[in-house]
């Protein structure tokens, strides 16, 4: 029977894992879809689960009052949605809404964090790929927030 | 000063132009080599919008001169009359050119009183001067463009060309970061260059609505999904500095060499010729020895405070 291994194994966030620990994360894994303007996940409610982005975009957006949704980062093909599962209190820091047809591997973070805890290897190996997504996605907005190109930038004249 | 006994068409400056700088253009005569410090007279063709805060000046010779030849990258000095110059890169096609195109933000005295200008109105042009970017250099290879905010105007010469002599290239892709969807730049023609099949063109906003479909993010975060051989690509990169810096930290982990990245930096330009120090960067002049460097040459000086 065809499983999601190989898929798993292919994707650039995965890219150097172990096989071992492969077939572990495969095991709480699931391939789903979004339709365009679904929701994947709302603002404080509980993460149990990230995705993997095969093909689509998805963006994180936050609600501000009087404003409305207003997305802070895009995620697209190869990148991960969700690392809020991995550290306490579990709780969903923004909307993931697909803003295209979205094709992903969704994984189970409970069923996860059950393995870490017999694996400690599999374990920290999770928390440095999130770490590094997580240092990625701190530097992106750390130049959002520097206003890049705001009308302080240039004007010598 | 202007000589009244000669015939308003053998005269540089207009007859009682308010602006003296204009007083010392030539008189008919043989040809001199033209003086690097004294402005041109050049007329406005056109001065259009291109959004809230940035536009572009076409212009035209306002009298009699050798063809006007410069590279992408290159920047002139304009002269607003009794204001001041600016450095600004052209941002039309490159080569021999008798009507220049710069794209401007308007963000300073000259800049916002060039944006003022009208149809027929004359202004004061020294140039070309600078390095441009090495587009020759990057027949046979992958060339990356990634532009942040008005950094497109001066890549977008290096594209034409690029688009110009498309079958020297490999592939072609531009990554284009802009503050929000209205401070996109040329926003109908990347449209047309989305439409072509022999380049990628990848769009993002810092910050966005809900109205906007596309991709929001810094530039940066564009890169690791850029398709292009890192070994044989050359990136031209422009923006501001900060960007630059990131995008090719973004560029190392992707396996770009550092000699195979050019970017374009930018200072205080006055003289243009390296002469007034203006714009000194350690021991090179932006505006002689740039603004287009190879990367591996100024990386140590974009690490250094107020350099």
């Amino acid at each position: 029977m065809e499983t999601l291994e190989p898929i798993i194994a292919g994707h650039p966030f995965f890219q150097g894992m172990k096989p071992e620990h492969i077939r572990l994360v495969t095991g709480c894994a699931a391939n789903v879809r979004f339709e365009p303007g679904e929701y994947v996940g709302r603002e404080g409610e509980p993460a149990h689960r990230f995705w993997v982005i095969r093909q689509g975009r998805i963006a994180l957006e936050i609600h501000a009052p009087g404003r409305g949704a207003l997305t802070i980062q895009t995620l697209g093909d190869g990148d991960v949605a969700g690392w809020s599962w991995i550290v306490p209190p579990y709780q969903l820091r923004f909307d993931i809404h697909a803003m295209t047809a979205t094709r992903a591997l969704m994984f189970d973070g409970e069923c996860l964090r059950g393995k870490f805890a017999t694996d400690h290897e599999l374990g920290y190996e999770m928390m440095q790929r999130f770490s590094h997504v997580m240092l990625r996605r701190l530097e992106a907005m750390s130049l959002q927030l520097l206003d890049l190109y705001g009308d302080h930038v240039g004007g010598h004249d | 000063m202007t000589d009244p006994a000669r015939p308003p068409a053998e005269r540089g400056a207009p007859e009682g132009h308010p602006d003296p700088r204009f007083a010392r253009v030539p008189q008919a005569g043989p040809p001199a080599a033209p003086d690097p410090m004294r402005p041109v007279r050049w007329r406005v063709l056109r001065n259009e919008s291109e959004t809230h805060d940035t536009f572009t000046l076409t212009l035209e010779p306002a009298e009699e001169r050798p063809p006007f030849r410069f590279a992408p990258g290159q920047f002139n000095m304009l002269y607003a009359p009794g204001v001041g110059e600016a450095a600004i890169s052209m941002s039309g096609r490159a080569g021999a050119a008798d009507r220049i195109a710069h794209t401007i933000r308007a963000v300073g005295r000259v800049t916002t009183s060039l944006r003022a200008r009208r149809r027929g109105d004359e202004i004061g042009l020294r140039g070309p001067f600078g390095a441009p970017w090495p587009v020759a250099l990057a027949h046979g290879h992958d060339v990356l463009l990634v532009a942040g905010g008005i950094g497109l105007a001066p890549l977008r010469p290096a594209l034409l060309e690029i688009f110009d002599h498309r079958e020297r290239f490999g592939r072609v892709s531009l990554l284009f970061g802009a503050r929000s969807p209205r401070d996109l730049l040329f926003a109908r023609e990347i449209e047309t260059w989305r439409g072509r099949f022999d380049v990628d063109v990848e769009v993002t906003v810092d910050r966005a609505g809900p109205e906007w479909r596309g991709t929001v993010g810094v530039v940066t975060t564009l890169v690791p999904q850029a398709r292009f051989d890192p070994a044989g690509t050359a990136a031209f990169v422009c923006g501001p500095e900060v960007m630059m810096s990131f995008t090719v930290r973004e560029l190392e982990r992707r396996g770009v060499p550092h000699d195979q990245v050019w970017i374009s930096m930018e200072r205080n330009m006055r003289c243009g010729l390296g002469l007034c120090g203006h714009c000194q960067f350690g021991p090179l002049f932006v505006c002689k020895d740039g603004p287009v460097f190879r990367y591996d040459r100024v990386a140590a000086l974009l690490g250094v405070h107020e350099v």
